[in-house]
């Protein structure tokens, strides 16, 4: 088996075992999208301090792994037309669906939600198709 | 206070997974969902992996009263499909390909992606900021099937 499947395994039970540490000891379902616009649209009202604690561990942790990996490389465009774009879709799309790959995707998913299970299909699909349009026809990615 | 400390071990878990499966180098994203390219099975690693301890919390959860430090589970999901789920999942799933970025991943690789980063997550916080404003809209255009 290819190194970056074992990676994407162990990392994956990594992901589900911080959902599953958000579910079983604060109750709570783990999905960035809501948890980031919680903070931004004021939604999250008493879980501000929680919501905010989580994403600075987020965004820590993996520069505190980086020194292991040397440099870990994230590919992105610097197109700042494709950036805000995409960003806005992003932002929009998931809070109007109300969530996205860890909400829909990994929590909804693992307890069999029909919601869950129908937008990660629709935004796979999506997803594909962004990705044809915007590379093989356009050439813009 | 207790709850603060979960919340930073699960964020701290989960900022180590994203970048330990890949999921914060936007080409694995985009080689996944490109199935005319050069495809990439590892994103069906990633999630099938989170699935394992997900589903088993899930199980955990459906036996107990309450959450471990007495905050009360998340009350069983709703069944409804609307416009709104359909459209904004569409919209997501949009923006997920052409960048190659997902809310998780964008937080994980703040410190580390340098200033285009910065822009996709400014421009998704914006897009985060008007979409009540267009979920109301949404609610009056398209009123209930």
């Amino acid at each position: 088996m290819h190194i970056d499947w074992i990676l994407g395994l162990i990392g994956g039970l990594l992901i589900g075992t911080a959902g599953a540490v958000f579910l079983l000891f604060n109750g709570r379902i783990m999905g960035a999208s809501g948890l980031i616009g919680g903070l931004v649209d004021g939604s999250a009202r008493a879980d501000r301090l929680q919501n905010a604690v989580f994403l600075a561990g987020v965004a820590l942790m993996p520069l505190l792994l980086l020194p292991l990996y040397g440099e870990a490389d994230t590919h992105i465009t610097g197109s700042i037309p494709v950036l805000v774009a995409a960003g806005l879709l992003v932002g929009i799309g998931t809070r109007i669906a109300n969530g996205c790959t860890s909400g829909h995707g990994v929590c909804g998913i693992s307890r069999l939600s029909l919601r869950g299970i129908v937008a990660t299909l629709v935004y796979i699909v999506a997803g594909g198709v962004s990705v044809v349009i915007f590379r093989h026809l356009l050439g813009a990615i | 206070m207790v709850r603060l400390l979960f919340a930073l071990l699960s964020g701290s878990l989960f900022g180590a997974g994203l970048l330990v499966s890949g999921m914060t180098d936007t080409t694995k994203v985009q080689g996944w969902l490109d199935i005319f390219g050069d495809w990439d099975p590892t994103l069906a690693f990633v999630m099938g992996g989170a699935m394992i301890p997900m589903a088993l919390a899930w199980r955990i959860a459906a036996r107990r009263r309450s959450a471990l430090t007495g905050a009360p589970f998340p009350p069983a999901p709703s069944t409804r499909i609307d416009r709104k789920l359909i459209l904004g999942s569409v919209a997501f799933g949009a923006g997920w390909g052409l960048a190659g970025l997902c809310p998780g991943p964008s937080i994980a690789a703040l410190g580390f992606a340098g200033p285009p980063l910065y822009v996709f997550v400014a421009a998704m916080l914006a897009g985060m900021a008007i979409a009540p404003y267009l979920r109301t809209h949404l609610d009056k255009a398209l009123p209930a099937e």
